[in-house]
């Protein structure tokens, strides 16, 4: 993606945003589809993780990505934005697109794939910085902004993960004497400043006590009106609250997917019955 | 297997292991003991090596401050160190102190940022295959006995620098046995400091990815920094060998105290010239002898306050990772 | 929930309303060709100092080779120093080597392990074993120089105690059975002035081998009713060992290769003799190194070029056959 295509990008995105909101409240409206994959399959080295993935992503809703440990959910993930490049024996064939633009493409320029879709990993991951200098770190790195912007950037950002209240009188603290909860707020909220489109969040309350779990996974309802949200999660009872449509993912195949009320109340498949009522995984 | 053979077996077990002798409690408690003073007296060794050193050097010293013509004002504020003429004796440690100094700001200046390069290059971008044949090379290096640094000092840097730099090098200069300096050092700033990088977690590394970071951007803005304390520490770690080096200085960088900052200057260290008192004829009581002890206390005085702060900040690195 | 609305309002100057994404769209985007440019030279900067890095080994094991390989030859090492170049050998020192480098090792090693088995295994956290610490980590930092002078009061003249001009002897001179007291500057002497040398270096990689070896296999050993020591002995040890040995192979190869303190105890600069017994005078190879370049004139350093071949070369033996030795620890 070239540096012209990324300016006309960052305007119309501001400009399509009303009207998304207003096709959310809309209910009967199907969203456009902001993530496609077809066919798509995934390689470390010889061992294939994920075999024909047919799935589409819809935008400004969340996806939650579910199933039992090693079925290839978190690797699906990790191809979106394309951080298994930092693995060598990891290969992918099929499409994969967002927004018509292939993923795979050899020539793509993962720096700005990776502006455009943020990441929240497992482990709250702040850099040892200030509050303030972890949020500002990704804005940094792609504009430039006045001083007051970045402020006002950083503050909005804060706000938009819940956190600005907790942290508004010390932002040039140490981010590592944040709690848990918050430094996982933190985390969200460093990769909002971005402005991606598509937040992607690999268990992101697996390592947080239930408060800070309840606390995020309202924050994701609240931004599923800005971003396009795909969550990979263990916790059955977390991807239907937190979701609009669930994938079920079982030993690198796509088993199921759907409506979330679809899936937990009436699925289709015998396997994804099983897993959603706890027989296995 | 039923229940039965189970407990019949468990029974002969039993029995079979009271058929040995019983081994006496109280031998196996008495060599307990004494092993255990034998391994207590090896680790009180390190604690006594620490005493003497200060002892002795804290005596001779005090003796060296006794003699006539020496007094410790002059020595710790004087500028003219000329030990070894007859009557005209002086005993200022700056001129020491300054061809140290320049010695080692060459060998750092070099060392420190090539080290460092080196290692963010070992730890965020060497392919397996390529780190596997620059560690070893890196290692050889690390190997290498400082009197070879200063052959290489004495017989390739120095006519380099006369014949491609300037004609103002002579055979002994500070730049000369600088530079020898700062290749002894590169390795340990290079490893230790690559120790320092590989500890960031690689969840830092992976939240800079995902957030758009270039390589540069991850390695420079975010590893580096996480490791900012491992990587000083290894920074003056390097500086206290350097101070230290005796070997190559002794070669390459002459025999005159003197105050210059001139890197074409002959300078002598403070190890420089304990290698001429200890190498030459002096009486062990005359005052040149004695010399020597007070700029070994300097010298340890200097090596063992940037070794503390070293560790001080290789102790709080840990802290922070482990 | 209400959603942010898109525009922000016109009525607040600073106005916080606008959202991260109106934010970052309406700054101006730095340059992607610079920071690729940028990546790229950092690159090309790393490559290029560890390179140089690489070049200035080459370099250097090449011109130690021109200068002297020439000169290396079977009388070389079978011939003792002289004046006259043409027929210098580095016998003693390479015999003077080989004895303090075996008395280093032989005392360092049960010294320094000892210390770390101590400290790892035995001691509890207390003032006095973090003291022990601290002690031996700032003693690493501490110039070989100084341990010279260590070991010259402290070995080679026993202190002052007993006058060297009358020494206490014990044995037949000539012999190999044959102690004096003070020590004077023959290879005991340098031998336990290595030993202080690199002890530091061996307590430390030898701590961190015991402190590699899982905890279960000690508790493994201590819920059968094994002491501490049995435990230790039996178990931590040797599972810790090919390790320690890493770290002990380090240790002596600093001290081959260490002038120094050697020089400091006034060894004699001209030996022509091979070490008989523990009191024997001697040199070692870095000091007659030392002492060919410091003189002026090719022949010299054509020598001192030879006589580093042969160190390295000593070098690498015994690294090479303190691999084999760890290897073998290791499969059986």
């Amino acid at each position: 993606m070239t540096t012209p295509t990324d300016t006309s990008k960052g305007a119309d995105l501001t400009l399509r945003r009303p009207e998304i909101a207003s096709g959310r409240a809309d209910a009967a409206s199907p969203a456009p589809t902001c993530i496609r994959a077809a066919g798509f399959d995934g390689w470390y080295g010889e061992f294939q993780a994920l075999k024909g993935i047919s799935l589409e992503i819809p935008r400004c809703r969340v996806t939650a990505f579910i199933g039992p440990s090693g079925c290839g959910k978190s690797t699906f993930l990790r191809w979106i934005n394309r951080m298994n490049d930092a693995i060598p024996s990891a290969r992918a064939g099929g499409t994969l697109t967002l927004d018509g633009q292939d993923l795979l493409d050899r020539a793509m320029d993962t720096v700005e794939l990776r502006r455009r879709v943020g990441m929240v990993f497992q482990k709250p991951n702040p850099f040892p910085k200030s509050i303030y200098d972890n949020v500002a770190f990704g804005p940094r790195l792609h504009r430039k902004f006045s001083r007051a912007d970045l402020d006002e950037l950083v503050e909005s950002s804060l706000r938009a993960a819940g956190l600005w209240d907790e942290v508004k009188d010390r932002l040039n603290a140490s981010a590592l004497g944040l709690s848990g909860g918050q430094q996982q707020r933190l985390c969200i909220a460093r990769a909002i400043a971005v402005g991606p489109e598509v937040l992607l969040m690999d268990e992101p309350c697996s390592a947080l006590d239930p408060k800070s779990t309840a606390r995020v996974e309202e924050l994701i309802r609240e931004l599923e009106d800005e971003y396009t949200i795909v969550i990979v999660t263990h916790n059955m009872q977390q991807a239907a609250r937190v979701s609009d449509r669930t994938a079920f993912f079982f030993e690198g195949t796509l088993v199921e997917v759907g409506d979330t009320d679809g899936i937990f109340t009436n699925p289709r498949n015998k396997q994804t019955e099983d897993y959603v009522s706890g027989r296995f995984g | 297997m039923s229940a039965a053979t189970v407990i019949s077996a468990a029974r002969t077990a039993a029995a079979a292991s009271r058929r040995g002798t019983p081994r006496s409690a109280a031998a196996r408690d008495r060599r307990e003991r004494a092993v255990r003073g034998a391994l207590f007296a090896s680790a009180l060794l390190s604690v006594a090596t620490t005493a003497t050193i200060i002892g002795i050097l804290a005596s001779e010293t005090i003796r060296f401050f006794g003699m006539p013509g020496v007094s410790v004002t002059d020595f710790l504020f004087g500028t003219t160190w000329a030990p070894l003429l007859g009557a005209d004796k002086h005993f200022g440690i700056w001129p020491l102190l300054c061809g140290t100094f320049l010695v080692t700001a060459i060998a750092a200046a070099f060392a420190l940022p090539v080290g460092l390069i080196a290692a963010i290059y070992l730890s965020e971008y060497a392919r397996p295959r390529v780190r596997a044949a620059v560690k070893p090379a890196l290692e050889v290096l690390a190997g290498i006995p400082t009197v070879v640094y200063g052959y290489f000092a004495l017989t390739v840097i120095t006519p380099f620098l006369h014949d491609h730099v300037s004609e103002r090098f002579g055979t002994f200069n500070a730049l000369g046995a600088g530079i020898a300096v700062g290749i002894m050092i590169l390795p340990i700033v290079a490893s230790l400091s690559e120790d320092a990088l590989r500890a960031v977690p690689r969840s830092l590394r992976d939240a800079a990815f995902a957030l758009g970071g270039t390589r540069f951007d991850v390695s420079v803005k975010v590893v580096a920094p996480a490791a900012l304390s491992g990587i000083m520490a290894s920074w003056l770690l390097a500086i206290t060998r350097a101070i230290g080096e005796t070997m190559i200085v002794a070669l390459a960088a002459g025999g005159m105290a003197a105050m210059t900052l001139s890197p074409t200057a002959e300078v002598q260290t403070m190890t420089a010239y304990m290698v001429q008192i200890f190498l030459g004829d002096a009486p062990a009581t005359g005052v040149e002898y004695r010399s020597s002890y007070a700029v070994a206390t300097v010298l340890f005085v200097v090596t063992l306050g940037l070794t503390l702060v070293g560790n001080l900040i290789l102790r709080r690195f840990r802290e922070e990772y482990d | 929930m209400a959603p942010p609305p898109a525009v922000p309002a016109p009525t607040e100057g600073h106005g916080l309303v606008r959202t991260p994404a109106q934010l970052v769209a309406s700054a101006e985007p730095s340059s992607q060709g610079a920071r690729r440019a940028v990546d790229r030279g950092f690159l090309a900067l790393c490559l290029a100092l560890t390179a140089l890095a690489m070049v200035i080994l080459a370099v250097l094991l090449f011109s130690v080779w021109r200068d002297g390989h020439e000169r290396l030859s079977s009388e070389f090492l079978t011939n003792y120093a002289s004046r006259k170049p043409g027929e210098a050998g580095v016998k003693a020192a390479l015999w003077g080597s080989v004895w303090v480098c075996v008395i280093c090792t032989l005392t360092a090693l049960p010294i320094g392990v000892g210390t770390a088995l101590w400290l790892e295994e035995f001691a509890r956290p207390s003032k006095l074993t973090s003291f022990i610490k601290l002690n031996i980590s700032n003693l690493a930092g501490v110039p070989s120089i100084v341990y010279g002078i260590l070991g010259l009061t402290a070995f080679a003249r026993l202190f002052g105690t007993v006058s060297s001009d009358t020494p206490i002897a014990v044995g037949d001179p000539d012999g190999f059975l044959f102690l004096q007291l003070p020590f004077g500057n023959g290879v005991l002497a340098g031998g336990l002035t290595l030993m202080l040398v690199v002890l530091p270096i061996v307590i430390v990689s030898s701590q961190e081998a015991l402190r590699a070896v899982p905890r279960s296999l000690r508790t493994g050993a201590l819920a059968l009713g094994a002491t501490q020591w049995q435990t230790t002995w039996s178990i931590t040890l040797p599972a810790a060992l090919p390790m320690v040995m890493t770290g002990a192979i380090l240790a002596v190869s600093r001290a081959i290769g260490e002038a120094a303190p050697i020089l400091v105890l006034g060894v004699p600069l001209f030996i022509r003799s091979v070490p008989q017994n523990l009191m024997s005078d001697f040199t070692v190879l870095p000091l007659q190194i030392y002492n060919w370049a410091n003189r002026p004139g090719e022949a010299f350093h054509e020598l001192a070029a030879a006589a580093i071949i042969v160190l390295l070369a000593v070098l690498l033996t015994f690294n090479a056959v303190a691999v084999v030795i760890r290897q073998r620890l290791r499969t059986t």
